[in-house]
Protein backbone atom coordinates (compact mmCIF):
# COMPACT_ATOMS: atom_id res chain seq x y z
CA UNK A 1 0.00 0.00 0.00
CA UNK A 2 1.02 4.28 -0.51
CA UNK A 3 0.33 6.65 1.91
CA UNK A 4 1.38 10.09 2.44
CA UNK A 5 3.28 10.67 5.00
CA UNK A 6 4.32 13.91 7.32
CA UNK A 7 6.65 12.95 9.45
CA UNK A 8 6.44 16.50 11.52
CA UNK A 9 9.78 18.81 13.29
CA UNK A 10 9.98 16.24 15.80
CA UNK A 11 10.56 13.49 13.69
CA UNK A 12 13.26 15.13 12.02
CA UNK A 13 15.67 16.10 15.86
CA UNK A 14 14.95 14.92 19.03
CA UNK A 15 12.47 11.74 17.32
CA UNK A 16 14.62 10.82 14.86
CA UNK A 17 15.33 6.93 16.13
CA UNK A 18 10.83 7.05 15.25
CA UNK A 19 11.26 8.31 11.90
CA UNK A 20 13.91 6.25 10.61
CA UNK A 21 12.01 3.10 12.44
CA UNK A 22 9.15 3.77 10.83
CA UNK A 23 10.36 4.30 7.64
CA UNK A 24 12.68 0.77 7.76
CA UNK A 25 9.77 -1.22 9.36
CA UNK A 26 7.15 0.52 6.80
CA UNK A 27 9.85 -0.76 4.06
CA UNK A 28 10.20 -4.03 5.83
CA UNK A 29 6.16 -4.91 5.66
CA UNK A 30 5.56 -3.25 1.80
CA UNK A 31 4.19 0.03 2.67
CA UNK A 32 5.12 3.07 0.27
CA UNK A 33 5.70 6.46 2.05
CA UNK A 34 5.37 9.82 -0.06
CA UNK A 35 6.22 12.85 1.94
CA UNK A 36 3.88 15.54 2.11
CA UNK A 37 5.21 18.20 -0.27
CA UNK A 38 6.83 21.44 1.41
CA UNK A 39 5.07 20.53 4.46
CA UNK A 40 5.26 22.63 7.41
CA UNK A 41 4.87 22.71 11.56
CA UNK A 42 1.04 21.64 12.63
CA UNK A 43 1.51 24.44 15.72
CA UNK A 44 0.89 21.67 18.33
CA UNK A 45 0.60 22.47 21.97
CA UNK A 46 0.93 25.94 21.70
CA UNK A 47 -1.00 27.11 18.34
CA UNK A 48 -4.03 25.54 20.16
CA UNK A 49 -3.58 27.04 23.50
CA UNK A 50 -3.20 30.70 22.50
CA UNK A 51 -4.97 31.19 19.11
CA UNK A 52 -7.76 28.61 18.32
CA UNK A 53 -7.63 30.45 14.59
CA UNK A 54 -3.72 29.02 13.88
CA UNK A 55 -4.24 26.24 15.22
CA UNK A 56 -6.97 25.12 12.35
CA UNK A 57 -5.01 27.15 9.71
CA UNK A 58 -1.40 25.66 10.27
CA UNK A 59 -2.75 21.77 9.79
CA UNK A 60 -4.95 22.82 7.43
CA UNK A 61 -2.20 24.09 5.28
CA UNK A 62 -0.58 20.67 5.27
CA UNK A 63 -3.73 18.53 4.71
CA UNK A 64 -4.73 20.46 1.49
CA UNK A 65 -1.22 20.13 0.55
CA UNK A 66 -1.78 16.48 0.52
CA UNK A 67 -5.12 16.22 -1.07
CA UNK A 68 -3.19 15.99 -4.43
CA UNK A 69 -2.22 12.49 -3.61
CA UNK A 70 -5.23 10.98 -2.75
CA UNK A 71 -3.69 8.51 -0.29
CA UNK A 72 -4.56 7.86 3.35
CA UNK A 73 -1.93 10.35 5.79
CA UNK A 74 0.63 8.57 8.16
CA UNK A 75 1.15 11.28 11.39
CA UNK A 76 3.60 9.07 12.84
CA UNK A 77 3.91 12.16 15.57
CA UNK A 78 0.77 11.13 18.55
CA UNK A 79 1.11 15.22 18.68
CA UNK A 80 0.92 16.11 15.40
CA UNK A 81 -2.16 13.47 14.92
CA UNK A 82 -3.67 15.26 17.28
CA UNK A 83 -3.98 18.86 15.84
CA UNK A 84 -4.40 17.34 12.66
CA UNK A 85 -7.66 15.53 13.47
CA UNK A 86 -8.89 18.46 15.57
CA UNK A 87 -8.63 20.74 12.64
CA UNK A 88 -10.21 18.20 10.67
CA UNK A 89 -13.02 18.02 13.26
CA UNK A 90 -13.59 21.65 13.42
CA UNK A 91 -13.32 22.04 9.51
CA UNK A 92 -16.17 19.81 8.43
CA UNK A 93 -18.01 21.41 11.32
CA UNK A 94 -18.26 24.76 10.64
CA UNK A 95 -18.80 26.13 7.53
CA UNK A 96 -17.55 29.71 8.11
CA UNK A 97 -14.48 28.86 9.70
CA UNK A 98 -13.78 26.00 6.84
CA UNK A 99 -14.52 29.09 4.26
CA UNK A 100 -11.88 31.55 6.17
CA UNK A 101 -9.24 29.10 6.43
CA UNK A 102 -9.52 28.68 2.66
CA UNK A 103 -9.32 31.92 2.05
CA UNK A 104 -6.11 32.15 4.10
CA UNK A 105 -4.60 28.99 2.70
CA UNK A 106 -5.58 29.82 -0.53
CA UNK A 107 -7.25 26.29 -1.47
CA UNK A 108 -10.07 24.51 -0.82
CA UNK A 109 -9.89 21.66 1.88
CA UNK A 110 -12.09 19.13 0.10
CA UNK A 111 -12.28 16.48 3.80
CA UNK A 112 -10.73 13.32 1.73
CA UNK A 113 -7.87 12.87 3.24
CA UNK A 114 -7.90 10.25 6.21
CA UNK A 115 -5.44 10.90 9.24
CA UNK A 116 -3.55 7.72 10.37
CA UNK A 117 -1.36 6.64 12.96
CA UNK A 118 1.35 3.78 12.21
CA UNK A 119 -0.31 1.80 15.03
CA UNK A 120 -3.38 1.64 12.89
CA UNK A 121 -2.17 1.06 9.92
CA UNK A 122 0.02 -2.13 10.88
CA UNK A 123 -2.65 -3.08 13.02
CA UNK A 124 -5.60 -3.12 10.61
CA UNK A 125 -3.96 -3.32 7.28
CA UNK A 126 -0.98 -4.80 7.71
CA UNK A 127 -2.16 -7.26 10.16
CA UNK A 128 -0.84 -9.45 13.48
CA UNK A 129 -0.72 -12.26 11.25
CA UNK A 130 1.84 -10.83 8.48
CA UNK A 131 3.61 -8.94 10.90
CA UNK A 132 4.33 -12.72 13.20
CA UNK A 133 5.22 -14.34 10.11
CA UNK A 134 7.91 -11.14 9.18
CA UNK A 135 9.51 -11.94 12.83
CA UNK A 136 12.82 -13.36 12.65
CA UNK A 137 14.09 -12.71 16.09
CA UNK A 138 11.43 -13.38 18.65
CA UNK A 139 11.12 -11.14 21.50
CA UNK A 140 11.31 -13.47 24.20
CA UNK A 141 11.51 -12.12 27.76
CA UNK A 142 11.02 -8.55 26.88
CA UNK A 143 8.08 -7.43 28.76
CA UNK A 144 6.84 -3.80 27.46
CA UNK A 145 4.34 -1.80 29.30
CA UNK A 146 2.03 -0.03 25.80
CA UNK A 147 2.39 3.72 27.02
CA UNK A 148 -0.49 6.04 24.39
CA UNK A 149 -0.51 8.90 26.63
CA UNK A 150 -3.15 11.71 25.69
CA UNK A 151 -2.99 12.49 22.21
CA UNK A 152 -3.69 9.53 20.09
CA UNK A 153 -6.90 9.07 22.39
CA UNK A 154 -8.51 11.94 23.68
CA UNK A 155 -10.99 13.75 22.67
CA UNK A 156 -12.22 10.07 21.69
CA UNK A 157 -15.07 11.37 19.02
CA UNK A 158 -12.30 13.52 17.45
CA UNK A 159 -9.21 10.75 17.33
CA UNK A 160 -11.71 8.41 17.06
CA UNK A 161 -8.82 5.45 17.44
CA UNK A 162 -8.48 2.30 19.93
CA UNK A 163 -10.33 1.74 23.00
CA UNK A 164 -9.71 5.18 24.56
CA UNK A 165 -9.95 4.00 28.29
CA UNK A 166 -8.21 0.83 27.81
CA UNK A 167 -6.35 1.22 24.48
CA UNK A 168 -5.14 -2.75 23.39
CA UNK A 169 -3.72 -2.29 19.67
CA UNK A 170 -0.13 -1.56 20.85
CA UNK A 171 -0.19 -4.57 23.13
CA UNK A 172 -1.49 -6.46 19.77
CA UNK A 173 1.67 -5.96 17.92
CA UNK A 174 4.32 -6.55 20.75
CA UNK A 175 2.65 -9.64 21.55
CA UNK A 176 2.94 -10.76 18.20
CA UNK A 177 6.35 -10.11 17.75
CA UNK A 178 6.97 -12.28 20.66
CA UNK A 179 7.11 -9.88 23.71
CA UNK A 180 4.83 -10.46 26.53
CA UNK A 181 3.05 -6.86 27.04
CA UNK A 182 2.30 -6.37 30.39
CA UNK A 183 -1.16 -4.77 31.88
CA UNK A 184 -1.20 -1.74 33.78
CA UNK A 185 -3.63 1.21 34.36
CA UNK A 186 -1.71 3.86 33.02
CA UNK A 187 -1.79 3.88 29.30
CA UNK A 188 -3.73 6.73 29.14
CA UNK A 189 -2.29 8.71 31.48
CA UNK A 190 -0.76 12.16 30.62
CA UNK A 191 3.15 12.77 31.25
CA UNK A 192 2.84 16.55 31.09
CA UNK A 193 3.38 17.03 27.45
CA UNK A 194 4.90 20.34 26.44
CA UNK A 195 5.40 21.41 30.37
CA UNK A 196 8.50 19.39 30.34
CA UNK A 197 10.49 23.20 29.81
CA UNK A 198 8.79 25.40 31.48
CA UNK A 199 7.48 23.09 34.54
CA UNK A 200 10.21 20.20 35.28
CA UNK A 201 8.59 19.53 38.29
CA UNK A 202 5.70 18.72 37.29
CA UNK A 203 6.11 16.35 34.30
CA UNK A 204 9.33 14.57 36.44
CA UNK A 205 6.35 13.87 39.07
CA UNK A 206 3.78 11.95 36.48
CA UNK A 207 6.81 10.43 34.71
CA UNK A 208 8.23 9.22 37.93
CA UNK A 209 4.59 7.50 39.10
CA UNK A 210 4.50 6.02 35.61
CA UNK A 211 8.05 4.13 36.12
CA UNK A 212 6.81 3.22 39.65
CA UNK A 213 3.32 1.75 38.09
CA UNK A 214 5.40 -0.31 35.35
CA UNK A 215 7.28 -2.11 37.59
CA UNK A 216 4.49 -2.91 39.65
CA UNK A 217 2.98 -4.67 36.87
CA UNK A 218 6.11 -6.50 36.09
CA UNK A 219 7.47 -4.45 32.78
CA UNK A 220 11.25 -4.08 31.73
CA UNK A 221 10.53 -1.05 29.60
CA UNK A 222 7.76 1.31 27.96
CA UNK A 223 6.94 1.77 24.29
CA UNK A 224 5.34 4.86 22.77
CA UNK A 225 4.13 6.25 19.71
CA UNK A 226 4.61 9.86 20.92
CA UNK A 227 8.05 12.04 20.77
CA UNK A 228 6.93 13.88 23.65
CA UNK A 229 5.87 11.35 25.59
CA UNK A 230 9.21 9.42 24.44
CA UNK A 231 11.57 12.24 25.30
CA UNK A 232 9.78 12.66 29.15
CA UNK A 233 10.23 9.14 29.81
CA UNK A 234 13.97 8.88 28.33
CA UNK A 235 15.27 11.71 29.80
CA UNK A 236 12.66 13.59 32.68
CA UNK A 237 12.70 10.21 35.08
CA UNK A 238 14.60 9.79 38.37
CA UNK A 239 17.51 7.64 37.83
CA UNK A 240 15.98 5.27 40.83
CA UNK A 241 14.15 2.68 39.54
CA UNK A 242 13.83 4.15 36.16
CA UNK A 243 13.13 2.20 32.68
CA UNK A 244 14.28 2.07 29.17
CA UNK A 245 11.87 4.18 26.96
CA UNK A 246 11.50 2.81 22.91
CA UNK A 247 9.29 3.83 19.82
CA UNK A 248 7.03 0.78 19.11
CA UNK A 249 8.25 0.45 15.82
CA UNK A 250 11.92 -0.03 16.82
CA UNK A 251 10.69 -2.88 18.84
CA UNK A 252 9.13 -3.76 15.23
CA UNK A 253 12.44 -3.49 13.86
CA UNK A 254 14.38 -5.11 16.37
CA UNK A 255 11.78 -8.24 16.06
CA UNK A 256 11.92 -7.91 12.25
CA UNK A 257 16.37 -8.09 12.22
CA UNK A 258 16.35 -5.02 10.49
CA UNK A 259 19.14 -2.78 10.37
CA UNK A 260 19.38 0.34 11.91
CA UNK A 261 18.08 -0.55 15.64
CA UNK A 262 21.81 -0.14 17.38
CA UNK A 263 21.83 3.19 15.72
CA UNK A 264 19.07 4.61 16.85
CA UNK A 265 19.61 3.10 20.55
CA UNK A 266 22.70 4.84 20.89
CA UNK A 267 20.32 7.78 20.34
CA UNK A 268 18.97 7.21 23.79
CA UNK A 269 18.99 8.71 27.14
CA UNK A 270 18.87 5.86 28.99
CA UNK A 271 20.18 3.26 26.79
CA UNK A 272 18.53 0.42 26.42
CA UNK A 273 21.26 -1.88 25.27
CA UNK A 274 21.89 -3.30 28.56
CA UNK A 275 18.45 -4.74 28.81
CA UNK A 276 18.33 -6.27 25.66
CA UNK A 277 21.68 -7.77 25.70
CA UNK A 278 20.86 -9.74 28.87
CA UNK A 279 17.85 -10.70 27.11
CA UNK A 280 20.16 -12.37 24.39
CA UNK A 281 17.91 -9.81 21.86
CA UNK A 282 21.21 -7.67 20.53
CA UNK B 1 -22.24 44.39 29.21
CA UNK B 2 -22.13 40.67 29.44
CA UNK B 3 -20.58 38.51 32.39
CA UNK B 4 -17.64 36.83 32.70
CA UNK B 5 -19.81 33.91 32.30
CA UNK B 6 -21.13 34.62 29.11
CA UNK B 7 -18.14 35.87 27.63
CA UNK B 8 -16.60 32.44 28.09
CA UNK B 9 -19.92 30.70 26.87
CA UNK B 10 -19.97 32.66 23.55
CA UNK B 11 -16.23 32.34 22.84
CA UNK B 12 -16.30 28.50 23.60
CA UNK B 13 -19.24 27.68 21.73
CA UNK B 14 -20.56 23.71 22.30
CA UNK B 15 -21.87 23.26 25.88
CA UNK B 16 -22.53 25.91 28.51
CA UNK B 17 -20.15 26.27 31.35
CA UNK B 18 -22.84 26.10 33.68
CA UNK B 19 -24.31 22.56 32.39
CA UNK B 20 -21.67 21.44 35.40
CA UNK B 21 -22.95 19.96 38.43
CA UNK B 22 -19.89 20.10 40.42
CA UNK B 23 -19.26 16.30 40.20
CA UNK B 24 -15.56 16.84 39.98
CA UNK B 25 -14.85 13.89 38.08
CA UNK B 26 -12.55 16.54 35.60
CA UNK B 27 -10.37 17.06 38.35
CA UNK B 28 -10.24 14.12 40.38
CA UNK B 29 -8.77 12.43 36.86
CA UNK B 30 -6.50 16.07 35.95
CA UNK B 31 -2.61 15.13 36.45
CA UNK B 32 -1.94 18.57 36.98
CA UNK B 33 -4.59 19.38 39.45
CA UNK B 34 -1.74 18.71 42.43
CA UNK B 35 0.14 21.62 41.37
CA UNK B 36 -2.88 24.13 40.29
CA UNK B 37 -3.31 27.02 41.88
CA UNK B 38 -7.10 26.39 41.46
CA UNK B 39 -8.34 22.85 40.40
CA UNK B 40 -10.43 22.46 37.15
CA UNK B 41 -13.89 22.50 39.11
CA UNK B 42 -12.68 25.49 41.43
CA UNK B 43 -12.38 27.66 37.79
CA UNK B 44 -15.58 26.30 36.91
CA UNK B 45 -16.88 28.06 40.23
CA UNK B 46 -15.28 31.15 39.57
CA UNK B 47 -16.02 31.98 36.32
CA UNK B 48 -20.25 31.55 37.79
CA UNK B 49 -19.14 33.83 40.37
CA UNK B 50 -17.40 36.46 37.62
CA UNK B 51 -14.12 35.91 39.18
CA UNK B 52 -12.17 37.45 35.90
CA UNK B 53 -9.26 38.97 37.16
CA UNK B 54 -8.23 36.15 39.62
CA UNK B 55 -8.83 33.22 37.20
CA UNK B 56 -6.99 34.93 34.14
CA UNK B 57 -4.15 35.49 36.05
CA UNK B 58 -3.99 32.65 37.53
CA UNK B 59 -1.33 30.18 36.99
CA UNK B 60 -3.54 27.32 36.58
CA UNK B 61 -4.53 27.91 32.90
CA UNK B 62 -0.79 27.62 31.92
CA UNK B 63 -0.33 25.09 34.10
CA UNK B 64 -3.05 22.82 32.02
CA UNK B 65 -1.44 20.52 29.58
CA UNK B 66 -4.43 19.92 27.49
CA UNK B 67 -4.83 16.27 27.85
CA UNK B 68 -8.19 16.04 28.17
CA UNK B 69 -8.94 13.70 30.36
CA UNK B 70 -11.49 16.07 31.79
CA UNK B 71 -13.57 16.59 28.62
CA UNK B 72 -13.58 12.53 28.30
CA UNK B 73 -14.91 11.54 31.87
CA UNK B 74 -17.43 14.82 32.19
CA UNK B 75 -20.95 13.35 32.59
CA UNK B 76 -22.42 16.96 31.18
CA UNK B 77 -19.92 17.08 28.26
CA UNK B 78 -18.36 20.04 29.53
CA UNK B 79 -15.00 21.04 27.07
CA UNK B 80 -12.82 21.83 30.12
CA UNK B 81 -9.70 21.49 28.32
CA UNK B 82 -11.11 23.86 25.66
CA UNK B 83 -12.02 26.55 28.36
CA UNK B 84 -8.60 26.34 29.07
CA UNK B 85 -7.41 27.12 25.56
CA UNK B 86 -10.03 30.10 25.86
CA UNK B 87 -9.08 31.85 28.94
CA UNK B 88 -5.50 31.30 27.62
CA UNK B 89 -6.65 33.46 24.63
CA UNK B 90 -8.51 36.06 26.67
CA UNK B 91 -5.35 36.20 29.41
CA UNK B 92 -2.88 37.01 25.89
CA UNK B 93 -5.54 38.85 24.54
CA UNK B 94 -5.69 41.65 27.76
CA UNK B 95 -2.94 41.73 28.53
CA UNK B 96 -2.63 39.58 31.78
CA UNK B 97 -0.98 36.09 30.90
CA UNK B 98 1.61 36.45 34.04
CA UNK B 99 0.52 33.51 36.24
CA UNK B 100 2.84 30.95 34.62
CA UNK B 101 5.40 33.71 32.83
CA UNK B 102 7.80 30.73 31.42
CA UNK B 103 4.77 28.69 29.77
CA UNK B 104 3.47 31.84 28.26
CA UNK B 105 7.41 32.37 27.31
CA UNK B 106 8.15 28.74 25.71
CA UNK B 107 4.89 29.12 23.43
CA UNK B 108 5.73 32.31 22.22
CA UNK B 109 9.27 30.77 21.25
CA UNK B 110 8.06 27.73 19.59
CA UNK B 111 5.31 30.14 17.30
CA UNK B 112 8.07 32.54 16.58
CA UNK B 113 10.02 29.73 15.43
CA UNK B 114 7.37 28.42 12.88
CA UNK B 115 6.92 32.05 11.79
CA UNK B 116 10.57 31.97 10.68
CA UNK B 117 11.18 28.91 8.98
CA UNK B 118 8.08 27.18 8.57
CA UNK B 119 9.20 24.03 11.13
CA UNK B 120 10.47 24.10 14.41
CA UNK B 121 14.36 24.06 14.25
CA UNK B 122 14.67 22.52 18.09
CA UNK B 123 18.23 24.27 19.13
CA UNK B 124 16.58 27.97 17.84
CA UNK B 125 13.65 27.17 19.53
CA UNK B 126 15.35 26.44 23.05
CA UNK B 127 18.16 29.34 22.97
CA UNK B 128 15.27 31.66 22.35
CA UNK B 129 13.20 29.92 25.22
CA UNK B 130 16.07 30.61 27.22
CA UNK B 131 16.85 33.54 26.43
CA UNK B 132 13.17 35.14 26.96
CA UNK B 133 12.38 32.97 30.33
CA UNK B 134 16.44 33.89 31.69
CA UNK B 135 16.37 30.38 32.46
CA UNK B 136 19.53 29.78 30.94
CA UNK B 137 21.34 26.44 32.85
CA UNK B 138 19.04 23.68 33.37
CA UNK B 139 19.15 21.31 31.11
CA UNK B 140 22.71 22.86 29.39
CA UNK B 141 24.00 18.91 29.67
CA UNK B 142 20.76 17.51 28.17
CA UNK B 143 21.17 19.75 25.29
CA UNK B 144 24.74 19.03 24.99
CA UNK B 145 24.10 15.39 25.07
CA UNK B 146 21.69 15.30 22.17
CA UNK B 147 23.61 17.54 19.99
CA UNK B 148 27.14 15.02 20.30
CA UNK B 149 24.53 11.88 19.40
CA UNK B 150 23.60 14.28 16.38
CA UNK B 151 19.50 14.17 17.23
CA UNK B 152 19.73 18.29 17.05
CA UNK B 153 21.38 20.31 14.36
CA UNK B 154 21.32 23.91 14.32
CA UNK B 155 20.43 24.14 10.80
CA UNK B 156 17.67 22.10 9.40
CA UNK B 157 15.33 22.38 6.44
CA UNK B 158 12.99 24.49 6.48
CA UNK B 159 9.66 25.14 4.57
CA UNK B 160 10.13 26.26 1.11
CA UNK B 161 7.13 28.82 0.76
CA UNK B 162 7.17 30.82 3.70
CA UNK B 163 4.91 33.37 2.32
CA UNK B 164 1.67 31.05 3.11
CA UNK B 165 2.66 30.38 6.75
CA UNK B 166 3.72 33.86 7.16
CA UNK B 167 0.12 34.38 5.31
CA UNK B 168 -1.22 32.20 7.95
CA UNK B 169 0.20 34.03 10.66
CA UNK B 170 -0.74 37.62 9.44
CA UNK B 171 -4.64 36.65 8.99
CA UNK B 172 -4.98 34.70 12.54
CA UNK B 173 -3.36 37.63 14.25
CA UNK B 174 0.40 36.46 15.61
S1 LIG C 1 -16.60 16.54 35.42
FE1 LIG C 1 -17.97 17.96 34.36
S2 LIG C 1 -19.80 18.08 35.64
FE2 LIG C 1 -18.19 17.16 36.90
S3 LIG C 1 -17.27 18.90 38.00
FE3 LIG C 1 -16.06 18.62 36.13
S4 LIG C 1 -17.01 19.97 34.61
FE4 LIG C 1 -18.45 19.74 36.29
S1 LIG D 1 -6.94 19.07 29.99
FE1 LIG D 1 -6.03 20.38 31.56
S2 LIG D 1 -7.63 20.62 33.11
FE2 LIG D 1 -8.23 18.88 31.83
S3 LIG D 1 -7.45 17.10 32.93
FE3 LIG D 1 -5.88 17.69 31.44
S4 LIG D 1 -4.48 19.07 32.52
FE4 LIG D 1 -6.37 18.89 33.76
Amino acid sequence: MKVSYYPGCSLHATGKEYDQSVKAVSDAVGIELQEVEDWSCCGASSAHMTNFKLSVALPARNIIAAQKDKLDMMVPCAACFNRFKSAQHHLDGDDALKAEVEEIIGAKYDASVSVRNPIDILYNDIGLEKLGEAVTRKLDGLKPVSYYGCLLLRPPEVCQFDDYENPYMMDGIMNALGADARNWSCKTDCCGGSLTLSKTEIVVHLVDKMMMMASEAGANCIVTACPVCFANLDTRASEKGRLPAFYFTEIIALALGLKGTEEWFKMHNVDPRPLLTSLGLM
Amino acid sequence: MSTFLEEVNDRMGGTPIQSCFHCRKCTAGCPVAFAMEYNPNAVVKMIQMGMKEKVLTSSTIWLCASCETCVTRCPNEVDIAGMMDTLREMAIESGVSKGEKNVVKFHEAFLSSIKMGGRINEPTMLVHYKLKSGDLFSDLGLGMSMFMKGKIKPISPRTKDMGSVRKIFKSTGK
